[in-house]
């Protein structure tokens, strides 16, 4: 392994990256940032006609859109919360994809994540501080998340089964039994969601900040944050991460260089089911502090958009978990003069305008060199 | 950070990635441009003297046909005759209903309303935290005491509570009356004390009108995708028309679809809920047994236009008008004069108090 290591770092792509000069470093900054800056001004202007048919002025929406976003500490708050789930599950996503994989299944990934940790909470015994309970609740997301995720990875190593199938099948299985056991045995009457967990729930910001009073962000965007550069660090600093990248770029190269393309795979499809999982402290631990029906609630979908327009990588993730979090935040302000459809079209908009611009944008710019 | 890659552009790349810059600029000056257009019937400001009402949906939002579209409706009324200011929001995940309410609460509305059981926990929390808000709940699911009676909401709470099972007594009584074949049918969603109460009062009202007939009562599911299932609902439908029954009454959302469907195929009727859905099967559609969550809203906010409003456990049964069942120029046809009297007198016996309407089976 080690040898074939040597020889494939040499030949494609070296783990640890040279020292670059200036101007590749320029470059790359322009191709990460401009598509991205002409993808969101492309949906703003797409925004700006849709809001003019319902017959409202586009200044209004969008400055209504600001102030109950990023314009107080409350909105703020409600931003990163999303985020954070979003961080969550594009980060997932993104590993999914790096390795070649398409994870569609971060939605009962998440969902699962939840619901083992409101489990194991109920299971603690009460009054326990939250430093000893936090790793044991990270072990039981990232189990729950991880099975869900584990399970179409071995189907692809050992059969070949492809894991869009498979995983879009494992949501509604999962889902649904999720769901069941909610529903028929551990619900509060009267309601959809387990009774709150007993010990180790993490405090709000709002408990230190008051102005974030009322917000769900809490102490697990700290956690999305640390995982962000986890990802960075396993994906391009470590020999399993280079691993999976080589397979994700080229599966029979990597056979022939002497990965074990198979275990990679499944690996890959665990640590993704993981990350979503994760995500479910978010609300479990940080906002509810129990696990509901459905909480999920398209955050795990919405994290194949993360990934793809935070183009795989666990800074790009972040910043777009941010984006789509103010847009869903700030859907919630506007409600009042644009219908709710209104903000899902421009999301996806957002999705359709990085996704053409990427190509076009760098296009140009290669011209321009 | 533009200006800076400009500058250091070496010559001849400078012509092509200046176009870039220039596609940059001229999407700024566009989307700019565009934002101090302003429409003539742009967004109303707020006002002091209107009363000022807030809703927030549920997750199933505007167009489902019954719930959410019925708490619209009364909306809209008390903005048409009570000159009430509405603000709409639909909550598109979990952590919006939350979010929904408080946005509205943090605004000072004079009410808030919220449409759907689910929304319990929420309401009581942010009653609390503002006092002077007043809330409505549709369907607030009331918590009981170790002594099993009701808790009552928190002061500013007006939890307002449907007597299901009275409306649907009277369709009981009219399948029965009109099905002719002393068996009739019941499909319920999902296998919930909520169903089970339109259940209990459908089977009273049969039996009240037809001792010896035979009620066939089946449930899609036990989960909440019981509601969202037409396909079982047409099965269940089908399966039932072959038994012998004549009529269906289904409460069972959208599942309640494939009971249509059953009974244009076989040309029985069925009976609809919550809404009038007569439209879902024109002629097979005997009546609906009609919620009136509209009702109930506009009620609300008179009460809050007139400084009546008070928390509470408010109750709307047929008395009050908050249930009922639909007899208009669509369904005259399908129902005698000799029944529509029978169940008039069933009405008035019920909203005197005279029969007494089980709400478990």
């Amino acid at each position: 392994m080690t040898t074939t290591e040597a020889r494939l770092s040499t030949a494609a792509q070296p783990p640890v990256a040279p020292p670059v000069d200036r101007t590749a470093r320029r470059t790359a900054l322009e191709e990460a940032v401009l598509p991205a800056v002409v993808a969101l001004l492309v949906a703003a202007i797409v925004g700006d006609i849709l809001i003019l048919t319902f017959g409202q002025s586009p200044g209004t929406v969008y400055r209504l859109l600001l102030e109950g976003t990023w314009g107080n500490a409350y909105g703020l708050g409600q931003v990163l919360y999303k985020a954070t789930t979003l961080t969550f599950t594009g980060l997932a996503v993104a590993i999914g994809l790096r390795a070649g994989l398409f994870n569609i299944g971060a939605e009962s990934q998440l969902a699962a994540g939840g619901f083992v940790a409101a489990l194991v909470g109920l299971l603690l015994p009460a009054g326990m501080p939250a430093l000893l309970t936090l790793p044991v609740y990270l072990i039981a997301a990232a189990a729950g998340g991880g099975i869900v995720g584990g399970v179409p990875g071995v189907l692809k190593a050992k059969f070949g089964a492809h894991e869009v199938i498979t995983t879009i099948m494992l949501n509604f299985i999962v889902l649904a039994l999720l769901n069941y056991l909610t529903a028929a045995h551990l619900k509060v009457e009267g309601s959809l969601h387990t009774a709150a967990i007993h010990s180790g729930a993490l405090p709000r910001f709002s408990s230190y900040i008051e102005p974030f009073h009322g917000s769900a962000a809490n102490v697990v965007l700290f956690i999305a944050l640390v995982t962000a550069i986890v990802t960075w660090w396993f994906l391009f600093r470590t020999r399993r991460g280079f691993e999976l990248r080589a397979t994700g770029l080229q599966p029979e190269a990597a056979e022939y260089g002497g990965i074990n393309v198979g275990n990679v795979w499944w690996r890959a499809m665990t640590l993704s089911g993981a990350l979503a999982g994760i995500g479910g402290l978010n609300f479990v631990l940080g906002y509810k502090h129990y696990y509901e029906d459905s909480f999920a609630s398209g955050a795990g979908f919405l994290g194949i958009a993360v990934a793809i327009v935070g183009r795989n990588h666990p800074l790009g993730v972040v910043l777009a978990a941010l984006v789509f979090a103010t847009i869903s935040q700030g859907g919630l302000a506007v409600n009042a003069v644009v219908p709710k459809q209104m903000v899902d079209v421009l999301q996806a908009v957002v999705i359709i305008a990085v996704a053409a611009s990427v190509p076009e944008v760098r296009r140009m710019l290669r011209k321009a060199r | 950070m533009v200006s800076g890659l400009a500058a250091t552009c070496a010559k001849g790349e400078c012509l092509r990635m200046r176009k870039l810059l220039i596609l940059v600029a001229a999407l700024v000056v566009v989307h700019v441009a565009f934002l101090f257009v302003q429409p003539s019937r742009a967004a109303l400001p707020p006002s002091d003297k209107a009363v000022n009402v807030g809703i927030v949906l549920d997750v199933g939002g505007l167009g489902d046909k019954s719930f959410n579209d019925g708490a619209y409706r009364g909306a809209t009324r008390a903005e048409k005759e009570l000159g009430a200011r509405i603000r709409l929001i639909e909550p598109g995940e979990g952590s919006d209903r939350e979010a929904g309410l408080r946005l509205l609460a943090a605004e000072h509305m004079d009410l808030v309303v919220a449409v759907g059981f689910i929304f319990t926990d929420d309401i009581t929390q942010l009653a609390k935290e503002y006092p002077n808000v007043n809330f409505a709940g549709v369907d607030y699911s009331l918590s009981t005491d170790k002594a099993g009676n009701p808790i009552l909401p928190p002061p500013n709470v007006a939890a307002l509570k449907f007597k299901e099972e009275e409306g649907s007594f009277l369709v009981g009584a009219l399948a029965a009356l009109v099905g002719k074949s002393k068996k009739v049918g019941f499909v319920g969603g999902m296998d919930v004390p909520l169903i089970q109460k339109f259940e209990a009062g459908y089977k009273a009202g049969v039996k009240y009108v037809c001792p010896d007939c035979t009620v066939i009562v089946q449930y899609a599911g036990v989960t909440p995708e019981a509601f969202r299932n037409p396909g079982k609902g047409k099965e269940l439908a089908l399966n039932q028309f072959q038994q012998g029954v004549n009529v269906i009454y289904h409460a069972s959302g959208s599942t309640g679809l494939g009971v249509f469907e059953a009974a244009r195929q076989t040309d029985k009727l069925a009976i609809g809920v919550d809404a009038d859905q007569y439209s879902e099967a024109p002629g097979h559609v005997l009546t609906s047994m009609v919620k009136g969550i509209d009702v109930a809203v506009y009620d609300m906010i008179a009460r809050v236009k007139d400084h009546t409003f008070k928390g509470g456990i408010y109750t709307f049964g047929l008395a009050q008008n908050g249930v009922g069942y639909v007899y208009d120029e669509h369904n005259r046809a399908l129902i005698p004069d000799s029944v529509r009297a029978r169940l008039e007198r069933i009405k008035a016996d019920i909203v005197a108090g005279k029969i007494v309407v089980p709400s478990t089976r």
